[in-house]
């Protein structure tokens, strides 16, 4: 539990707290500031992941969130357990408890790493070969084992315990990161007092400032100028400053997202308060400042643990105080390399040496090292590594050939040189431009409102970098940039890219380029020898940057070895796209608020706590609940429908119909509205006067439906079928406005200002009448179909005399907050005549046995007026209605079978039909058998006490009387074609 | 005309009914609301029968005395009036637009109102509302249509930190906890 590798001084970690944490169940200690690479590292422990093809050790490679080896997991238990976490990002804290991934049972000793022994078997696409024989082995062998391998990281079983939080913002400038281009782009955009959001993923401002010693700004050492950069902003209240906070991803029209961790780095979180917060932002400006991502070097055996980049081994010494070993060799094609190993070597760290693959590197790093003894193999490379789970050394060996020399050591530090962070630019559709000093895709013209500044585009040396931030916020804000000293910060220089030469045989070496997922040097090649040319052939066939790194740090080595064999420049292959998320953001960021009963509306009626307290069982239809049946004592749902029938046809029944969509359409020209939009004929119908009106689309095909209550000669009130009230009114607006502009009439949706109360049975008129005043509602007062409005229990009421239960009926309309009052005060009126509440269930079998289709039921968007027999409802004098010209085709005149409405009565009055069914003339017919048509309803019928059933038939009115077939699972029934209305079809009980 | 909101021996039950509110938000029950629509050139008499100016900007609300107009669109009006108040502003508009070209629909009951303080109101309603509320952006006396998660929504700025919202009665409850869920992030 010592921290060995731990200075004993420097870094910003906090060494007055120690803090206990668990890897892979061992214990070890850290300090607030760590993170949990930081803090293996400071305990010696390079070794953290297997990787995902050949399981071979790993360890931390880099120190930020393009770690591709050190992905662990992290929480206390399985419902705060979040997999597949860049140890290089996740905050230390007491108790942390975390795991390595794709290792059985250890990371030491682990089964998979049997793949790594037949790694010659596993090449490239391998999958795409293989697993093709014998054919039936894919599905039954193959795939399941792969799935099992595949993936890294194990989901967590339980749900998730935190909560997260989601919030808009909006701002002048945005500023992706906030190291010195990024301050000194926020902090010139904040003077000119624009709204600024600054964002950055680490947990404390000052990017690569948090780990600079020498530099002086403006006469300050950075850190010092840093505090005081911060301190500035608390001038600015219109600048917000967000740490933890990673900008994912760029959407059009300046639309960003950030995820914010909110709580991950305060350990024993608590979950009443929100882990992250996804933010959408919109800006007028983004300036991009995110810095540029360090390559690693393609030698063979480049992956052992202990090989780390080396700006990151510099960061880990400067920022936390760690060494990475006690022997480093260094491996560079870039000066940086050098600056690291003068740091180490400050700190006491030996020096096996510095191998250069460039032939006269020079500079002031370069020279620093010289002068302070270091020894430096220029013009060389590393032809192998050894060491099975941590680096033991390498041999080095001059790249003109001759012979090598094995160097040990403890850690080997690499510098490819440096790509610029153009992820977000690439997602913005920002075209990007190869420059070939830099060997490096820069942002090039922008498709968005934005700006790169600083490392991302390119810029290497301090000075140069905040006055490129400096100049991208002003421009952003319409201000003038100013300038900062910088002094001793000289530039380092360098770069390569591709495989490094290593005198080796090719295909007998692994040169790791994505370490996420194993890609190597020889994948590449084997690609292009299969006959891939372009990039995302080449991606595809390898999975070369597809892991969740998107290849951050391998596209460029990827490109470098491509080049030279396809013999064209690194443009003309081009790059891949880079798409959203920059690092994975959990789940839980874009589910926000939106889980259990928050993830949609539910809508309940005005009644609703009436019919819960009631016991109803209740049903989804859309947003709304609705109650389904109302259960008394043991009753099962067939029980209660029965019994609630039964009330309705001999006394009374109450039902809830406030879901009913309800649209007022008032003007001079409501009524030619109508006329235009509905199949009936609107104009003759006289004031208190109720028409049931259907609905076509453009194509012929009934929409929707409804009863329609004149109120005024100006006046309507429309109502739509539950589901439909938003997609009519929307339809009928769109019609309003685009196609009869020059009509005065103006629609509200009326839904919610209704509750809406079917009272309905022979005793109907006596459960009602003693409420009402203002009206007389008697048979000759208030026929069938017709309205008044009057007061009920004294509140105002759209009084209906409409029936969908084939009853006398009411529907009454009340102000919804009237509602419940209302209908308790029926339910005390109805006492007397044991008036029963029921539900849809009941109500769609009322409607059935009287043939009332219901729309999305009887029709599925491919049935006509005249399909379901209400031909006789278009207004034929009508010069035009949405639909009519559909209905005139040719096609629809000419067409003889089409599917039209019939009711089916089963020889086994017992027997109740599956909806859905099919109906055939021939059950014997071979295969594949003549459908004419299938069944659309069927349920008991307790008043004809056997069962009922409505089909979509062929030819179907036609056919009355011919006995056809319905297969079941249970064997053929025999059914009879009847017309659609089983009982009352004369309609006498609904004048009663 | 149309059932207009009015006082009956039967009280309201609100579709918040029973919510105490919390240290943002607070239910306002009660009173009347209208849609209103009027064309261009009736702009004026409707206004004299209202004693509201209804010629401002769209996405602004006019008061007098306890009557309200949030000018929502072109040719739309919420109008937000005392109960008592709703028969008569009927009236004066039946009888000063004698033409008929206007609709006024009575939705009293179809929405209900949640008011809204505090400094952090702005942040709370961008936790689902995705307009800017600076008040550069988003004035006081600036009223519009928007949505609060997956409900629509009116949105009525009284003060810098006190807003006006009126919401469908059965999304109430929707966004009644969705507004403290988020509210409980901020501590005033």
């Amino acid at each position: 539990m010592t921290q060995s590798y731990r200075l004993s001084a420097g870094g910003r970690i906090d060494r007055t707290r120690t803090l206990t944490f668990s890897f892979d169940g061992k214990l070890y200690l850290g300090h607030p500031g760590d993170t949990l690479a930081s803090a293996l590292l400071a305990n010696g422990v390079h070794l953290v992941g297997r990787s995902f093809k050949y399981h071979r050790p790993r360890g931390i490679l880099t120190a930020g969130g393009e770690e591709p080896n050190a992905l662990v997991g992290v929480g206390r238990d399985d419902a705060h357990f979040t997999p597949n976490l860049r140890a290089t990002q996740v905050e230390l804290y007491d108790g942390l408890t975390s795991e390595s991934q794709n290792r059985a049972p250890s990371l030491e000793r682990d089964y998979g790493a049997i793949n790594d022994v037949f790694w010659r078997f596993f090449p490239a696409g391998f999958y795409y070969k293989t697993f093709m024989w014998p054919r039936k082995a894919w599905t039954k062998f193959f795939e399941p084992r792969i799935r099992e391998m595949a993936g890294l990281g194990r989901s967590p079983q339980t749900p998730d315990a935190a909560r997260y939080a989601q919030r808009f913002a909006h701002c002048d400038v945005l500023v992706v990161g906030a190291g010195p281009a990024g301050l000194a782009a926020a902090l010139a955009a904040a003077k000119t007092g624009a709204r600024v959001i600054l964002c950055d993923e680490q947990s404390e401002a000052g990017g690569s400032l948090l780990a600079e010693p020498d530099a002086q700004i403006d006469g300050l050492p950075a850190a010092e100028w840093l505090k005081t950069a911060l301190a500035q902003f608390v001038a600015y209240p219109q600048v917000k400053l967000l740490t933890r906070t990673t900008a994912f991803g760029y959407f059009p029209h300046n639309m960003i997202g950030l995820a914010q961790a909110l709580t991950d780095h305060e350990g024993e979180r608590n979950d009443a308060q929100p882990r992250g917060r996804l933010w959408q932002v919109r800006a007028k400006r983004v300036v991009i400042a995110a810095g540029a991502i360090e390559r690693p070097l393609v030698f063979p055996d480049n992956d052992r643990p202990g090989i780390m980049l080396a700006e990151a081994a510099r960061l880990y010494l400067e920022r936390y105080g760690v060494l990475p070993g006690r022997r480093a060799l260094i491996f560079t094609a870039h000066d940086g390399a050098y600056r690291t190993a003068l740091a180490l070597q400050r700190a006491g760290c030996a020096i096996a040496g510095i191998v250069d693959l460039r032939p006269n590197a020079g500079g002031p790093w370069v020279a620093a090292a010289q002068k302070a003894g270091l020894a430096i193999y220029p013009a060389s490379t590393i032809a192998t590594t050894d060491g099975r789970l941590r680096i033991t050394g390498a041999t080095v060996k001059p790249i003109a050939g001759g012979s090598g020399q094995r160097l040990s050591c403890d850690t080997l530090l690499m510098s490819g040189g440096f790509t610029p962070s153009v992820h977000l630019f690439s997602q913005s559709r920002g075209k990007l431009v190869f420059d070939a000093t830099l060997d490096a895709f820069l942002p090039g013209a922008p498709a968005e409102a934005c700006s790169v500044a600083g490392s991302a585009a390119g810029v290497a040396a301090l000075a140069e970098v905040m006055a490129s931030g400096a100049e991208a916020g002003a421009e952003a804000a319409g201000g003038s940039a100013f300038s900062y000293q910088v002094t001793n910060a000289p530039e380092a220089q360098g770069g390569f890219i591709g495989a490094v030469p290593y005198h080796g045989d090719p295909g007998s070496v692994r040169a790791f380029l994505d370490y996420q997922n194993d890609v190597t040097a020889k994948d590449i090649a084997l690609a292009m020898r299969e006959g891939m040319k372009s990039v995302e052939h080449v991606k595809r066939f390898t999975t070369n940057g597809m892991a969740t790194d998107q290849g951050k740090l391998s596209n460029m080595n990827a490109l470098g070895i491509m080049s030279p064999v396809l013999g064209k420049p690194v443009p003309a292959i081009g790059t891949t796209t880079f798409r959203m998320p920059y690092t994975p953001v959990p789940f839980g960021y874009f589910a926000g608020y939106a889980r259990g009963e928050l993830f949609d509306p539910e809508r309940h009626t005005a009644i609703h706590g009436w019919a819960e307290a009631q016991g109803a069982v209740f049903e989804d239809v859309s947003l709304w609940k609705r109650a389904r049946y109302f259960p008394r004592g043991s009753e099962d749902m067939h029980k209660a429908v029965a019994r609630e029938c039964r009330a309705v046809r001999n006394g009374v029944g109450i039902f809830d119909a406030s879901t009913l969509g309800k649209i007022e359409v008032v003007g001079p020209d409501a009524a030619e509205f109508l006329n235009r939009m509905y199949i009936n004929a609107w104009t003759k119908l006289q004031p208190g006067k109720l028409r049931y009106g259907i609905l076509l689309r453009e194509d012929g095909f009934v929409i929707d439906d409804g009863v329609i209550g004149r109120i005024t000669d100006t006046r309507f009130h429309v109502t739509t079928t539950t589901g439909g009230a938003a997609r009519v009114l929307t339809m009928m607006e769109d019609y309003l406005q685009t196609e009869f502009p020059e009509l005065n009439v103006w629609l509200t949706s009326t839904t919610e200002q209704y509750a809406v109360i079917a009272v309905q049975g022979p005793m109907a008129r006596k459960v009602v009448a003693p409420l009402i005043t203002g009206a007389d509602i008697s048979a000759e007062a208030l026929p069938h179909m017709s309205m008044v409005e009057c007061k009920i229990a004294g509140v105002p009421a759209r009084l209906f005399r409409v029936s969908f239960t084939g009853e006398l009926g009411f529907e009454i309309n009340v102000p919804a907050d009237y509602g419940r009052a209302v209908w308790e005060a029926l339910m005390a009126s109805g006492k007397p005549y044991d008036i029963t509440p029921y539900g849809t269930e009941t109500m769609h079998v009322l409607r059935a046995e009287k043939g009332y289709i219901i729309v999305g039921q009887e029709t599925d968007g491919t049935v006509t007026p005249d399909d379901v027999g209400y031909a006789g409802m278009i207004g034929k004098a009508k010069p035009d209605f949405v639909g009519k010209r559909a209905l005139a085709r040719k096609a629809f005149a000419e067409q003889t079978n089409r599917k039209q409405l019939v009711g089916l009565l089963t020889d086994d009055p017992a027997l109740v039909l599956d909806e859905g069914a099919h109906i055939v003339a021939d059950p014997a017919q071979p295969k594949p058998m003549t459908m004419l048509g299938h069944i659309t309803s069927s349920y008991w019928s307790e008043t004809l006490g056997r069962s009922v059933a409505l089909a979509l038939l062929r030819d179907g009115r036609a056919r009355t009387g011919e006995q056809l077939y319905v297969p079941l699972a249970t064997g053929n029934a025999r059914v009879s074609v009847v017309a659609p209305v089983f009982y009352d079809p004369e309609g006498t009980r609904l004048n009663g | 005309m149309d059932n207009l909101a009015e006082t009956t021996s039967l009280s309201r039950l609100f579709a918040l009914s029973g919510q105490a509110g919390d240290r943002h938000c607070r239910p306002v029950t009660g009173g009347a609301r209208f849609s209103l629509r009027v064309p261009q050139a009736s702009l004026g008499a409707a206004g004299e029968a209202l004693g509201l100016d209804l010629t401002g900007p769209i996405n602004r609300a006019v008061s007098a005395g306890q009557r309200t107009a949030l000018r929502l669109g072109p040719d739309e009006w919420l109008l937000l009036l005392a109960e008592t108040d709703a028969a008569t502003v009927a009236a004066s508009l039946s009888q000063r637009l004698t033409d008929g070209l206007y609709s006024l629909a009575d939705i009293s009951h179809r929405q209900t109102g949640i008011a809204l303080e505090g400094v952090a109101v702005t942040d709370i309603l961008n936790g689902g509302c995705p307009l800017d509320f600076d008040p550069a952006a988003f004035p006081v006396g600036m009223a519009t249509r928007t949505i609060f998660f997956k409900a629509e929504i009116v949105l009525w700025r009284q003060d810098l930190t006190r807003f006006h919202m009126e919401v469908w009665r059965s999304f109430a409850p929707y966004v009644w906890s969705l507004l403290a869920n988020v509210g409980c992030e901020y501590a005033d």
